[in-house]
């Protein structure tokens, strides 16, 4: 059997194994896809208003309504898709990047640096991280590359923890020593050998951080900090519908909020499918 | 000194003390980070000059080093002064103490509902793996992770006003053609019923109801989730079973021997609830106009206030850190074993 077919049959049984997980996979793939096609495929232009029919229920012309500015919420919240995953994708990058990063060179040195940082991190798992996010928006100014960075620096903790655990744990296992012994450098067997052995427990976090991430980002334009009108993004849409629930149209704040759901569920699940493969024994 | 539990509560306190000096520092920081000349915005008189202003900068401390206005933040803040509010032009402690208790209130309530369904909900769905209510517990508790607070809320608000008419206009805390009852606590519960003024006391429970599920929604799953499981890891292990061999009762082997050992795991996952309810509290206070903390700092951001801003962030901080630090006393307490084990 070559390295390809098995590789297939593994993913082909780790998807099936767990009917949730291609459920995910699938949904996962669809959501990327729209964020890809999104703005190519959606009915009508996100920005144009039309007062002429403002406010419109669902209808077989607009499938999820129109807003008080008479726009397609249908097409609005696929354009949407897009930048909202931008915005979660780019800060858990940063965060995993800068976190696993940390977290190594303290867990693999020790000494005053992982004290300092780890206290450092200590304080900021010591705010509510929300309302964290929302000063750091506050002190950094309120733009949209400004909400990346705080969803990327309260995300950062966890990577630092993992990472931190991880490399300590494994820094004077057998492999290490002979790869000291062998000359490589200090930043070298950080990289090469302890970083990738870290890995399947940080990917874990990845996924499960991206729904945090996207939930943290709606959040924080929910409350009018970051994303402007008129751009289409689904928490500052949310904004827009939530004075209207009360009269009834719910259609303006249900599709950007569903569409939230389903992608913060989407991950989930699929961080959940993750852990189940790279942990058996947390499964539960 | 012996281990014992009196030994470990002492050191969790003292090692909370210059964790709420790291928070006070990282606050600091912040709000030096933060955009605005307060120098500027004190010189109310329009076409103040610069000299003016450099006045101002030098009464408010401004023109001296950063460690200097540290140590004066410090002493101001020992007297309990978080500075003055621009908008409402009072006192930001004053401000903050008036909206705390409508917070709190809500807080609280979300808290205990969700304790009072995730935690049976985890219960019994780890008692039947596999079950309609395993089933329940699950879908439950996805969604409420996967929901926005301010989605869930609003959801709640179409069909519990809208369409049923059941609750109340979703917004304040009382009905506003009701007197608010003489203020003690600042819990209108409790000072409705303090006044025995049943009136207001059921009006403000009336208005809790919708905001408080909602936070409890979002916070009953980690809950629920975290019960199932640790109850599912304790009810196969070989204590149990020991139990049931020797043939004792399923309810006295299910309460007595499981549940207080499968709590343990779920008190050390609270503080992880309380950081989600506490930013939830922003998010649910905007959507149903409750007057508490978020909302006062929400509208201070908008209008870059900024006093309010910092004084809240304070304040939600050293809240966060004293829950965590009950959680740990509470567990030291609950768990024989704490301390002994070093």
């Amino acid at each position: 059997m070559t390295a390809s077919t098995r590789y297939t049959r593994h993913s082909f049984y780790v998807l099936t194994e767990n009917s949730l997980t291609l459920v995910s996979v699938v949904l996962f793939s669809i959501i990327l896809l729209l964020a890809i096609i999104g703005p190519t495929i959606a009915p009508y232009d996100p920005l144009t208003t039309n007062t002429a029919s403002s406010l419109m229920p669902p209808s077989a012309l607009h499938w999820f309504g129109t807003d008080q500015l008479g726009r397609d919420i249908c097409s609005r919240v696929l354009v949407a898709t897009r930048l909202d995953l931008v915005i979660a994708a780019s800060a858990v990058s940063i965060s995993f990047v800068i976190g696993s990063l940390l977290g190594a060179i303290c867990g693999y040195y020790e000494g005053f640096l992982d004290w300092l940082i780890g206290r450092g991190i200590d304080v900021m798992m010591a705010f509510p991280l929300f309302v964290l996010a929302m000063a750091l928006v506050a002190a950094l100014g309120n733009t949209v590359v400004n909400i990346v960075y705080a969803t990327a620096i309260i995300n950062i903790p966890f990577y630092f923890r993992l990472a931190r655990a991880e490399i300590n744990v494994r820094r004077h296992s057998g492999y290490v020593e002979a790869a000291r012994l062998s000359g490589n450098s200090n930043a070298r067997i950080i990289l090469t050998y302890l970083l990738p052995n870290a890995l399947p427990t940080l990917v874990v976090q990845i996924s499960i951080n991206m729904g945090w991430a996207i939930l943290n980002a709606a959040g924080l334009s929910f409350i009018g900090l970051g994303v402007r009108p008129p751009t289409a993004e689904w928490g500052i849409m949310v904004a827009q519908g939530a004075v209207l629930v009360i009269g009834g149209q719910w259609w303006v704040a249900l599709f950007p909020g569903l569409a939230l759901m389903i992608v913060v569920f989407c991950f989930n699940l699929l961080g959940d499918a993750l852990r189940d493969i790279v942990d058996p024994r947390r499964r539960t | 000194m012996k281990p014992s539990r009196g030994w470990f509560a002492a050191k969790r306190i003292v090692s909370a003390v210059p964790l709420v000096f790291g928070v006070v520092a990282a606050t600091f920081l912040l709000t030096r980070l933060l955009p605005g000349d307060p120098a500027a915005f004190f010189t109310n008189t329009p076409g103040a000059g610069a000299a003016e202003i450099a006045e101002v900068r030098h009464n408010l401390g401004l023109d001296r080093s950063l460690p200097e206005q540290f140590v004066i933040y410090l002493v101001n803040l020992a007297h309990g002064d978080l500075g003055q509010s621009l908008i409402s032009g009072q006192s930001v402690a004053a401000d903050l103490m008036e909206r705390l208790p409508a917070s709190l209130e809500l807080t609280v309530i979300a808290f205990v509902l969700a304790c009072a369904v995730g935690l049976p909900l985890g219960i019994f769905a780890a008692l039947r793996p596999g079950s309609i209510i395993d089933h329940t517990c699950r879908i439950v508790s996805t969604a409420g992770v996967s929901t926005p607070v301010f989605v869930s809320g609003l959801l709640l608000i179409y069909v519990f006003y809208y369409l049923l008419g059941w609750a109340p206009d979703p917004v304040g805390r009382l009905d506003p053609y009701l007197n608010a009852p003489p203020h003690l606590t600042g819990l209108l519960i409790v000072d409705g019923l303090l006044a025995g003024d049943l009136n207001s006391t059921l009006s403000s429970v009336k208005q809790l109801i919708l905001p408080s599920a909602t936070m409890a929604l979002f916070a009953l799953a980690p809950l629920a989730r975290m019960m199932r499981g640790s109850m599912i890891a304790v009810l196969g292990s070989e204590f149990i079973r020991t139990a049931r061999a020797l043939g004792l009762p399923r309810r006295k082997i299910i309460m007595t021997y499981a549940l207080r050992n499968a709590l343990l795991p779920v008190i050390t996952t609270l503080g992880m609830v309380f950081s989600y309810m506490l930013g939830a509290n922003v998010l649910v206070e905007k959507v149903f106009a409750w007057p508490g903390i978020g909302a006062y700092a929400l509208n201070a951001l908008i209008s870059l206030d900024y006093a309010p801003v910092q004084g809240f962030i304070l304040l939600m901080a050293c809240l966060y850190v004293v829950l965590n630090l009950m959680v740990d006393l509470i567990y030291s307490f609950i768990d024989p074993r704490v301390g002994l084990a070093e």
